[in-house]
């Protein structure tokens, strides 16, 4: 499936895309065969382009075949501020939930990575841009929790603009239930592994995504607190090329590796077999 | 002086009489004055105890109400202020150091903004960059190693975003904070006195107890960068004030801060003494509170207290 940039693509447009037997690169305009596409975890062969994946299918992708349990599937969000801009927030959640057959933004559960048995979470960036609301902070902190309790290791893939501001002060203290469940995990002698792919922002970069033990992003991924735009505004010049992408990173020290999609499994494995022949110091 | 705002002009009015009369000090001047001050008084009560999300914005960005300095010398003793991150630099937007109150000792953290231009340029409009982050960190370690209970002050627009702090890990300085004070063993008193700018303000902003002065906010985002985001026009600023339920009051009723602090007649710029005497009584208050609890379930109750926080539907348990 073809992933829209601001989550704005007509329908129409995505059910052609998806039921065409060629996809067309975002980026490069190419077509390429559809089944290769697929094969090649959706990046483009021709210009490298990383088409962003859905929660389902990045969790599909990174877990062993037929592994994955879902957690907290019911939970749905509700509208604590009675928010409305052009539109109502219950009309957006409506139409996000429509469009990602999801309840919010975000999937997570258990599952096993290349045999270890691993808790998992994923944005989708699809459902209002990934964004942090209460019911992201809540499926976020129970499967930390439970990666504490059950010790098992935690993977986070984020993408997401940030905290979610249709639920206002609810959604910032999402970073706080968060990032106070990563630190209780980590103490517990958690191993956490943060994946940033595209584009990590705002409230999740200022929260758990930044807290991982090791911290992997995928090519050109931008990851940032504010967002280029703003920064722009703010200083009124124009950004330096590759600005808070994850090379620019990588070259600042913040992050441990980029790491390519097709490469992703097998990194992950290692670092696992690595901490698996260590004891858990609890 | 202060600088009056448009729906005090009423009151202004008045005032402006009361001065006219008060240079003719006759019998019956003095009496319509006394009249006209009652009169002032009350209207000023009444346009403040009804003041709009937007106007409350505008008093909590008021360029007289007191900031960080005031509040060190109209509430502390013996500050001795402590400098830099150790790691890259001094950041003038977050001031912090060792302080006493009413003689308890105490370690303060605080977000400077300026009173004028160049006060603001001097500490960068009060938006830290991450050694900002990062100096307070060293604090809260010092605070937790020596059993000194922190308190920090809240006062700013966010975040610096700027190339500098994101070369230098504005998100992790942030999360970092988060993450630590959630598991320090010392006694935590946030105090939101102006503005609480989203994750920048939140980054001092874990802690036992959430107050706030009547008129600071508290948002996730600018009412203006929410009005450019969400409705593609800034000048919607004052319609996404009152949506984000960014007051005091807003957020008492939502459970997410823990007690307001009233202000004076006016705002906190009218009476700065005012001010001072009652956030310290809360302070000293709470501190002589949290001093009673051991430390282990401070710190066990921290954690629940914000895990709470939300609204969601569910259900049925897995």
């Amino acid at each position: 499936m073809v992933q829209d940039k601001e989550g704005v693509l007509p329908p129409q447009n995505r059910r052609t895309a998806s039921d065409g037997l060629w996809i067309k690169c975002e980026k490069c305009q190419e077509l390429v065969y559809r089944r290769e596409w697929e094969r090649l975890l959706q990046v483009c062969p021709h210009c490298r382009y990383y088409s962003q994946l859905t929660a389902k299918e990045r969790i599909a992708f990174l877990l062993d075949k037929a592994s994955f349990k879902e957690h907290d599937k019911d939970l749905k969000p509700t509208d604590p501020l009675g928010f409305k801009d052009s539109k109502t927030y219950k009309k957006r959640l409506a139409q996000a939930q429509k469009k990602t057959g999801l309840f919010d933004a975000t999937i997570t559960g258990e599952g096993q990575l290349g045999g270890h048995k691993v808790a998992i979470g994923a944005l989708d960036f699809g459902f209002m841009g990934g964004s942090m609301g209460t019911v992201v902070g809540e499926k976020i902190t129970r499967i930390i929790e439970k990666a504490t309790k059950r010790r098992l290791p935690l993977i986070l893939v984020s993408s997401s603009g940030g905290a979610r501001m249709q639920e206002g002060v609810f959604s910032l203290m999402q970073m706080v239930k968060t990032s106070s469940a990563i630190a209780w995990f980590k103490e517990k002698g958690g191993l956490y592994i943060s994946i940033l792919t595209h584009p990590t922002t705002g409230g999740v970069t200022a929260s758990f995504a930044s807290l991982g033990d090791i911290i992997i992003a995928e090519p050109k991924t931008l990851i940032g607190f504010a967002g280029p735009r703003v920064i722009e505004k703010t200083i009124k010049e124009s950004l330096p090329e590759g600005f808070q992408r994850a090379e620019f990173l990588l070259k600042h020290g913040l992050i441990d590796m980029i790491v390519e999609r097709h490469h992703l499994r097998k990194v992950l494995i290692q670092i696992l077999d690595f901490f698996k022949s260590e004891k858990c110091p609890l | 002086m202060n600088k009056e705002f448009d729906f005090e002009r009423p009151i202004v009015e008045i005032e402006s009489k009361i001065e006219e009369l008060s240079r003719e000090e006759t019998e019956e001047s003095k009496a319509e004055i006394e009249r006209l001050q009652q009169k002032a008084q009350r209207l000023r009560q009444k346009v403040f105890t009804k003041l709009s999300p937007w106007q409350r914005v505008q008093v909590a960005r008021h360029q007289q109400r007191p900031g960080l300095r005031n509040y060190i010398d109209g509430i502390f003793e013996d500050f001795l202020e402590l400098h830099g991150d150790r790691l890259f630099g001094d950041d003038p937007a977050i001031v912090t150091g060792l302080a006493k109150i009413d003689g308890l000792p105490v370690i303060l953290i605080g977000n400077q903004k300026g009173k004028d231009t160049t006060s603001n340029l001097a500490c960068n409009f009060g938006m830290p960059h991450p050694e900002g982050y990062r100096k307070a960190r060293r604090v809260m370690e010092l605070a937790q190693r020596f059993h000194k209970p922190i308190i920090t002050l809240i006062d700013t627009p966010g975040a610096y975003p700027g190339i500098g702090a994101e070369e230098r890990g504005q998100g992790e300085a942030i999360a970092s904070n988060l993450a630590y004070l959630s598991r320090l063993f010392t006694p935590i008193i946030v105090v939101i006195i102006g503005e609480g700018g989203s994750g920048g303000a939140l980054a001092i902003g874990v802690g036992d107890r959430i107050l706030m002065l009547e008129n600071a906010i508290y948002s996730v985002i600018s009412p203006e960068g929410c009005a450019a985001i969400l409705w593609n026009d800034e000048s919607k600023a004052e319609e996404a004030a009152g949506r984000l339920k960014l007051t005091s009051k807003d957020l008492l009723r939502l459970n997410l801060i823990d007690e307001i602090i009233p202000e004076p007649v006016g705002g906190a710029h009218r009476d700065y003494d005012e001010t001072f005497e009652r956030l310290k009584e809360a302070l000293l208050c709470h501190l002589r509170k949290l001093q009673q609890v051991k430390v282990e379930l401070l710190v066990a109750k921290r954690y629940e207290k914000f895990r709470k926080m939300g609204r969601f539907l569910e259900e049925s348990k897995e």
